[in-house]
């Protein structure tokens, strides 16, 4: 069984891919919203906000990426929940392949969309001003971030895509997580808060990650921060895909 | 005629609950191989839930089954080598063209040339020509089709269709049926669920009724209608329909009094 592990993943890649390719609103549903909130914030409310940084732009691109992953990893839900509705995840599963590569190929599709969407959105940044000085490995650092708190997240999307019982509530989980970023130094920092808030603020892993993500684009020391997103990531990476597997055990046998 | 070979399918005491309530309630039977045999039942008589245990996709609280010699419990992936599953809604991928679900499957089933075989199996089924289109355009019957088309990829020997003609027109009903004909003819088991009494009428070789969770007769069709006498009425000398015989069997809807019992 598992010898065609690699290749019925493979297989089965190419055609979640084939339908983001064939439904590309699907990328541009995800990054409609972060762009609308960064158009937002840069030239609405940025004026007013203090910062400390030289560019607003510069300032929220962390946390709108982020926004921008938790939006995306909704589809995952969506997409493994309509094949559980259409019953072809039925016929994969009565078919001799290796069982597991059904949900790795949603997992690697949901890495790949939430990547293109990324690059778009800090496409658009880079035209309205957004400007890094970070080099190759600063910005394979905020790559390799971004994937794991892709990864974690698609993991944790996994759970109400094979559990929902409705489209929306396979999708609604993610509102709160793109909420998330509200309630951190994704845009303010959070001085500003009042205590309780700032205690939320600061210890929530939103906050840990866009100080990574944000210390990495402006060449600054990432200090203690980048462990605490990385035991963050990690831990939501371990707990979600222990969930989603037994999720998926309970579904199968 | 052969003689007696291996059952294609072979089960006994099959048994499911979901919570408090109890599906099949110790379900046997045995399939002959190269045949045709309908489980007909009602909504809810436990047809569906027989069948996605007998293709490994739920685990059975009590019983035993062997599929094309195989054990259920141990073996669940040489089962799954030797059947094909066409569940109640047809399983394609809307969003791929035909000939991409015919060649997806291929590829999972690891054929040599997943896109002669996609090529051949469009001809078979009448859908060259809508074969480079999306799933999603296509009608029920064509959908169905495609659907029993990428079950027969890699030649399993047992099939099971869940409801295959539910929600079909008459006329992809017949298609289906046809298709359903040939397979039999060239030694694939069907193991068909309906509940419709005369596509089991029209296909199996052996019909079994499944009643409140169990197998309550077996035979062929000639064999239920001998079940019954022949109906009295006072004028005609009338033979029961397979219909007759469901009816009887099951038991009416209240309220008909259609019932042989009805005291009268």
């Amino acid at each position: 069984m598992t010898k065609h592990f690699l290749g019925d993943t493979a297989t089965l890649l190419g055609r979640s891919l084939r339908h983001i390719a064939r439904s590309p609103d699907t990328i541009i549903t995800t990054v409609i919203t972060p762009i609308a909130m960064m158009l937002m914030f840069v030239y609405v409310f940025g004026g007013a906000i203090r910062t400390g940084a030289d560019s607003y732009v510069n300032y929220m691109l962390p946390g709108i990426l982020l926004i921008t992953v938790a939006s995306g990893i909704a589809y995952t839900a969506y997409r493994l929940f309509m094949d559980l509705k259409g019953g072809i995840f039925e016929r994969f599963q009565s078919m001799p392949i290796a069982r597991s590569s059904v949900l790795w190929a949603h997992v690697l599709t949901s890495l790949i969309a939430n990547l293109i969407s990324v690059v778009v959105v800090v496409l658009v940044a880079l035209l309205m001003g957004f400007r890094s000085s970070a080099g190759v490995a600063a910005w394979l650092a905020v790559a390799g971030i971004i994937a794991l708190f892709t990864l974690a997240l698609t993991w944790l999307a996994v759970i109400p895509g094979l559990s929902a019982k409705t489209m929306e509530g396979a999708s609604a989980f993610s509102y709160p997580l793109i909420f998330l970023p509200f309630i951190s130094s994704a845009f303010v920092p959070t001085d500003t808060m009042p205590g309780p808030v700032r205690a939320f603020a600061d210890h929530q892993p939103v906050t840990s990650i866009v100080n990574t993500l944000r210390a990495l684009f402006t060449e600054q020391p990432v200090g203690a921060d980048l462990w605490i997103a990385l035991a963050w990531c990690a831990g939501l990476l371990v707990l979600a895909y222990a969930f989603a597997v037994t999720t998926y055990r309970r579904k199968i046998s | 005629m052969t003689t007696q070979r291996t059952p294609a399918i072979q089960v006994r005491g099959l048994e499911k609950s979901y919570k408090e309530l109890k599906v099949l309630r110790g379900v046997d039977f045995t399939v002959a191989p190269g045949s045709i045999f309908a489980l007909l039942g009602s909504n809810g008589a436990g047809k569906t839930t027989a069948v996605r245990i007998l293709s490994t996709l739920l685990r059975p609280d009590a019983g035993t089954a062997v599929v094309n010699g195989f054990d259920l419990a141990t073996q669940a992936a040489k089962v799954r080598e030797s059947i094909s599953l066409t569940g109640q809604f047809a399983a394609v991928d809307e969003i791929l063209t035909g000939r991409e679900n015919l060649v997806l499957v291929a590829r999972l089933r690891h054929l040599a040339d997943p896109g002669k075989v996609a090529d051949d199996l469009l001809e078979r089924f009448s859908l060259a020509d809508a074969g480079g289109r999306k799933v999603g355009t296509y009608s029920g019957g064509m959908r169905r089709r495609l659907d029993i088309a990428m079950s027969l990829i890699g030649d399993p020997p047992v099939i099971f269709l869940d409801e295959p003609t539910t929600g079909l027109d008459p006329q992809a009903r017949i298609e289906v049926w046809q298709a359903v004909k040939d397979l039999a003819a060239n030694g694939t088991t069907v193991l068909l669920t309906t509940q419709y009494l005369d596509e089991a009428e029209q296909l199996a070789d052996r019909i079994a009724i499944l009643h409140e969770g169990r197998v309550i007769v077996n035979g062929t069709l000639a064999e239920l209608k001998r079940l019954l006498p022949p109906a009295k009425v006072e004028y005609v000398e009338k033979q029961p329909t397979l219909e007759d015989v469901f009816l009887t069997l099951v038991g009416a809807p209240t309220g008909t009094g259609a019932m042989p019992k009805d005291p009268r």
